[in-house]
């Protein structure tokens, strides 16, 4: 196990630069835009698998997380508080030297908040809306955790759609671009936005980012807590009976799956220069809820195959305006024939299944 | 407020409870039999509705709702043979998941079928401006069939429960799934009932509160969290405590309104959901020692 991961991750770091190079060669790289955003989409979906397929939580309110992340950041960093440049608050704010002045479109003074500062800001703000939820939430089970999450998704999606700050249900556009590295001397800077000459630097800071979270991930489902977690998911009374703190660990890998939800959120908004309301629907939640499922659930690689190649053929628009139907019929697919994901299958195993339905079809008429 | 607005609120508060009541009846249902939650209850509601709307054009108001309440049921059934009847003893996960992968294939299928327009019925008696006076409040006589139509449906099942052999094979099953089936019931077949009763009733009431609420392909879901509620408030498996708690939820939305904006009046029936869910999780009316043997 030790041996093998460093080489998946440079294998799959290889093809990374594989894909970019092939796209240069065969002049398709429009395609990089979609891979951009499907990366993005990829570290809700690894972050999920370590809560749903390892320590067995399911929560159909990630959307939530990952709006929170994108709302915040685009918030801040759009919002002029120039009419408030008074207020202690804003004053304060500038004394700590995190907000940005600068000129709109049409010349006006623009103070905003920097996308550093912003997307720090937005990070605190889910892990501990995720703590406060997951205190009371992670203590149910089945049914219950799952209508309580998505209540938790449905609320963010309300605040969302009814808020004016937020932009209602227009959402909020011309948020700036975010920059991680100033340029120094000769090295251009490093910036998440939208802008056609920064696709492929885009591309490759999105994979980073997702490959960063790949390792550590990885790291961490090999380390005790990772152990602790799947006896968590085995049975919680003997995870509990042989001395894991059951609540603690369910807790901390739930924050930690918010802020890989928020960290994209924030990060895409960036790069896609907006977001609407759409992003926190409880469609996007049950969407991830999916692609964990059929990447296997406990398979942090098969969510990532699945999360990335999925992502992209939706956001390509191949499934049309069945796209919808495609992740529903993706999600009962899986769930009847392969609960263990579609990469893990074995043949015999489906046949004997497909055998079953239909025993207990023709049984019944 | 005045006392006229006041008892205005009030029934409008108890129409809508009395709505979601019905659905949560449904999720008990359901849940009495199998213990699934069926994540696409809201949906039985919103074909029971566009189906009638249909059938409408080519026969009477009260056919084309009896017509819609036995497609969906046809429906209910189908869902259950084709997707659960088959899988034995499957994880409470993956019952969730395929059943929330059904409510977005019914809710697709309606989008591809009867398109985004929204729809509604007709009022069963009157029009829109049809009043009937109560003391202070005025009312629609729909709001009168509603009441009627929930009355009907909570009598009928009590006695089916406990009246006839088939209710009684169905509330075995509940009680002892394999007591029942060394009884010689067939439990695969309790189940199958189970899920046309529950989409039958939803039906109905998707049909009874469409003048009303209107039909829309995606107007399943809200209606499926707001019952959801219900059933948790009222004590999951309880329809009478359903019929309360509906009433109490109804009421608090119907008041809201006069503190917060409209848009966050979902918000709060979730609110109430997740406070239930973490202080009392066995539901309002629920007796915490028989919870202690439950999992939640």
């Amino acid at each position: 196990m030790k041996y093998t991961k460093p080489r998946a991750i440079l294998c799959l770091a290889g093809l990374v630069i594989a894909v970019q190079v092939l796209t240069r060669v065969t002049g398709t790289q429009y395609y990089l835009t979609q891979l951009t955003m499907a990366a993005y989409y990829a570290l809700v979906v690894i972050g999920l698998t370590v809560l749903m397929g390892y320590a067995g939580q399911i929560s159909i309110g990630h959307a939530g997380f990952f709006a929170i992340g994108g709302y915040l950041s685009a918030a801040l960093t759009t919002h002029n508080l120039v009419l408030f440049a008074d207020r202690p608050l804003v004053l304060l704010l500038d004394r700590i030297g995190i907000l940005v002045r600068g000129q709109d479109i049409y010349g006006e003074h623009l103070i905003t908040v920097a996308p550093w500062a912003a997307c720090l800001l937005a990070l605190v703000a889910a892990a501990t809306i995720a703590f406060l939820l997951g205190i009371p939430v992670l203590k149910l089970k089945g049914h219950y955790l799952a209508m309580a999450t998505l209540g938790f998704g449905t609320i963010i999606y309300r605040i969302a759609l009814a808020t004016d700050y937020f932009g209602e249900a227009d959402g909020i556009s011309e948020v700036p671009g975010f920059t991680l590295l100033p340029g120094i001397g000769p090295v251009p800077p490093l910036v998440v936005n939208g802008d056609f000459g920064n696709r492929v630097q885009n591309y490759y800071i999105a994979w980073g980012v997702l490959i960063i979270g790949m390792v550590l991930l990885l790291n961490l489902i090999d380390s005790r807590i990772g152990r602790a977690l799947r006896s968590i998911h085995g049975s919680e009374e003997a995870a509990e009976a042989v001395g894991v703190d059951t609540a603690r660990c369910k807790l901390q890998v739930f924050v930690l799956s918010a802020v890989y939800a928020a960290l994209a959120g924030v990060l895409l908004t960036h790069y896609n220069g907006g977001l609407g309301p759409s992003e926190a629907s409880v469609m996007k939640s049950v969407r991830y809820v999916a692609l964990v499922a059929v990447g296997g659930m406990a398979n942090l690689w098969g969510a990532l195959v699945m999360g990335v190649g999925l992502t992209f053929l939706s956001l390509r628009g191949v499934f049309g305006s069945f796209d919808d139907a495609v992740f529903g019929a993706i999600l009962i697919l899986v769930m009847l024939f392969a609960p263990d994901g579609i990469l893990g299958l074995q043949f015999h195993t489906l046949a004997a299944r497909l055998k079953r339905f239909g025993a207990g079809g023709s049984h019944d008429a | 407020m005045t006392a006229d607005l006041f008892f205005q609120y009030l029934f409008a508060g108890i129409t809508y409870g009395i709505m979601y009541a019905i659905v949560a009846i449904g999720f008990n249902i359901i849940y009495n039999t199998t213990g699934i939650i069926n994540f696409a209850q809201g949906e039985f509601v919103m074909l029971g509705g566009m189906i009638a709307i249909s059938l409408l054009h080519v026969m009477p108001l009260w056919l084309a709702i009896a017509g819609a309440v036995v497609l969906t049921m046809l429906v209910g059934a189908l869902i259950e043979i084709l997707f659960i009847r088959w899988l034995d003893n499957p994880s409470v996960l993956r019952m969730i998941i395929i059943t929330i992968g059904l409510s977005i294939l019914i809710r697709e299928a309606a989008l591809h079928v009867w398109g985004e327009s929204i729809r509604s019925l007709p009022y069963f008696y009157g029009n829109e401006i049809t009043t009937i006076t109560l003391g202070p409040v005025r009312l629609s006589p729909q709001v009168l069939w509603v009441i009627g139509v929930c009355g009907v449906v909570v009598l009928l099942l009590s006695v089916f429960f406990k009246g006839t052999p088939l209710g009684r094979e169905m509330r075995a099953c509940a009680a002892n799934r394999r007591a029942a089936i060394l009884c010689g019931i067939n439990a695969r077949n309790m189940v199958t009932f189970s899920f046309m009763l529950s989409a039958g009733i939803g039906a109905l009431a998707g049909c009874v509160m469409s003048p009303i609420t209107y039909t829309q392909y995606d107007s399943g879901t809200p209606l499926a969290i707001k019952g959801f509620t219900v059933a948790i408030l009222g004590g999951l498996g309880n329809s009478m405590g359903a019929v309360a708690a509906g009433i109490l939820l109804g009421i608090i939305e119907a008041y809201s309104i006069s503190f917060v904006p409209l848009a966050f009046q979902d918000a709060i029936s979730i609110t109430i959901l997740l406070i239930i869910l973490f202080v009392r999780p066995h539901g309002l009316f629920g007796s915490g020692e028989t919870a202690r043997l439950k999992e939640f």
